[in-house]
């Protein structure tokens, strides 16, 4: 096993994603603290010059190959999984996204490595690592038993400006391992319908999840958006029963937003929904079950049945 | 076509969650579990081709407190085969992956659909970790699958609402993070039907050999992050402070 850190960089579109730099910010705060080297992964077809965005790094592996142009389960499992048998390192960072999703578990199995996921937080060591599970209800410390282990980490756990650091990094080219019998092809990238709001330009933001319970609730709630001058969101499950459209849901594998005002209505705060508001400027949480950990990240908390606070608001206003 | 679906039962986070006495797992006595809800949705997707094209659909479980009701209900749902895994004693996805590639590997399958994710995996989640175990493709936060012969299109879902095309090939293991339709909903008598006229085969783990190469020091609830400041009161006392801060912030 080498002391190195391996960070395995997550790029679309031309754009490297921000989970990157929140996982090479906390990857120098380990490095230095153990004296090991950070390495970020760069994979892709000519996309050598993002390297310059690595500058924090101590090193850059980049691998081109025409079959890692896109995103590519197969191809980029056996990819990161030959570069992690090559250099054995410590601890390998991927992102809990749905590019790092098909990666992680793949290198676990291929290199017999262990895996933790969902992981908020890593000890300045290394050595303890946080996953937030049960809807981020509760943490788990964990510490692993092999050589190396591989992380997944959630989007927004560590902040992306640590990271974020222009320079030139000695880049060293690798070969990609043989991709020319893949089964899945990547086909094409489908952008999002555009909706009838742009959820990520408004002001204020009436935010509902589970808690509404039935479409028939949701008259209420655009009335109380609509007296306060702003728009209904949702979370994922509001979307999945096709109560909204899949323009209005915030988190993870929805739209990011940052309003003046994040009014939340029967919503937990599950980890994926957090980060996608977790930057509002005002979070106010409303939902019936006073531990809920939507309360964490809220300026101001209720804890209320919905259907009896939403029409007191809406008198109000 | 068959479909394979794995399972699994999971806490239902409506209920409050307590430690155990141990602080590295949770109390389980009394708590209340539920089927993943991603594995319904993936339960959905593959009853759905069924309706739509003709497939046998087999759910698959590791042996656990409430796990024949959930695959007793998935009968009801209109799964044709129903297989539980005995022999597993530990709660890695690692190893429900390994014994779940053990049991599949003697089943004729073309398509193995399961939850993207679970609440509690946190070793990994399962669609991976057995692609891997049985050396096949896999393509996670699946929202969409169109099939056609052996050929199959599937969407996955990245952030922002894009969606990446991929056409693939079957044996295929797919991580579903949403079925085209809610998941259907089957009333209790008919649960208790499926009881009468199906069984659940039982078969064992087999060799494992692998675990999540961690263990866990210590669970807790997260701390409050500064914690929101709480507004008491009736609803409408609730209603009335929350109008005064939102003055006084400008936002009303």
């Amino acid at each position: 096993m080498s002391n190195q850190i391996l960070v395995v960089i997550e790029h679309l579109k031309g754009n490297i994603e921000d989970i990157s730099f929140e996982m090479l910010g906390k990857a120098k705060e380990i490095s230095s603290n153990t004296g090991g080297e950070l390495v970020a992964l760069l994979m892709g077809n000519g996309v050598d010059g993002m390297a310059g965005q690595l500058g924090i790094s101590d090193k850059v592996i980049y691998v081109d190959d025409e079959n890692l142009a896109e995103f590519n389960p197969q191809a980029y499992c056996k990819t990161v999984a030959s570069v992690v048998a090559d250099m054995q390192p410590k601890l390998v960072m991927i992102g809990n996204t749905s590019m790092g999703m098909d990666i992680a578990g793949g290198v676990s199995v291929d290199q017999n490595m262990p895996f933790i996921a969902y992981v908020s937080g890593i000890s300045g060591d290394g050595n303890t690592i946080t996953s937030s599970l049960y809807g981020g209800k509760m943490n788990v410390d964990s510490a692993h038993t092999g050589d190396g282990c591989v992380v997944s980490v959630i989007s927004g756990s560590f902040p992306a400006d640590a990271g974020r650091m222009d320079g030139s990094p000695s880049v060293e080219n690798a070969t990609a391992p043989d991709l020319s019998n893949l089964s899945l092809q990547f086909k094409q990238l489908i952008e999002p319908e555009s909706g009838d709001v742009d959820i990520t330009t408004q002001e204020i933001l009436v935010s509902v999840g589970r808690g509404i319970q039935s479409d028939d609730n949701l008259p209420m709630v655009e009335e109380l958006a609509s007296k306060l001058g702003g728009a209904v969101s949702c979370s994922r499950p509001i979307v999945d029963s096709k109560w909204l459209a899949k323009t209005r849901q915030v988190g993870k594998s929805g739209l990011k937003v940052k309003p003046k005002l994040y009014l939340t209505l029967g919503i937990s705060g599950a980890p994926e929904h957090i980060e996608g508001m977790k930057d509002a400027d005002l979070i106010v949480a409303v939902n019936t079950d006073p531990n809920a950990p939507i309360f964490d990240y809220a300026h101001y908390g209720i804890v209320q049945d919905i259907f009896d606070f939403i029409p007191a608001l809406n008198d109000k206003l | 076509m068959n479909i394979i679906v794995p399972i699994k039962q999971v806490p239902d986070l409506v209920e409050e969650l307590e430690i155990n006495s141990s602080g590295t797992d949770l109390d389980r006595e009394w708590l209340k579990m539920k089927l993943s809800e991603f594995d319904d949705h993936a339960l959905e997707e593959a009853l759905l081709i069924k309706d739509d094209q003709g497939a046998t659909v087999t759910a698959i479980a590791l042996a656990s407190d409430d796990i024949d009701k959930a695959l007793f209900a998935a009968a009801a749902k209109g799964a044709d085969r129903l297989i539980k895994i005995t022999g597993v004693e530990g709660s890695s996805t690692h190893e429900a992956a390994k014994a779940m590639a053990n049991a599949i590997q003697n089943i004729d399958y073309d398509i193995i659909m399961t939850g993207v994710q679970a609440v509690d995996d946190r070793d990994g989640q399962l669609a991976v970790l057995l692609a891997h175990y049985l050396s096949v493709p896999h393509v996670s936060v699946v929202t969409g699958v169109e099939l056609s012969g052996n050929k199959l299109v599937v969407h996955k879902e990245y952030g922002g609402g894009m969606v990446a095309e991929f056409e693939g090939t079957t044996p295929i293991v797919l991580g579903i993070q949403a079925a085209k339709e809610t998941p259907r909903y089957v009333p209790v008598a008919k649960v208790r039907r499926a009881m009468r006229s199906s069984s659940i085969e039982e078969v064992s783990s087999g060799d494992l050999g692998v675990d999540s190469g961690s263990t866990v020091s210590k669970m807790y609830k997260p701390e409050s992050g500064g914690g929101a400041e709480m507004i008491d009161g009736s609803a409408e006392d609730q209603a009335s402070k929350l109008m005064e801060i939102l003055t006084q912030k400008g936002v009303k």
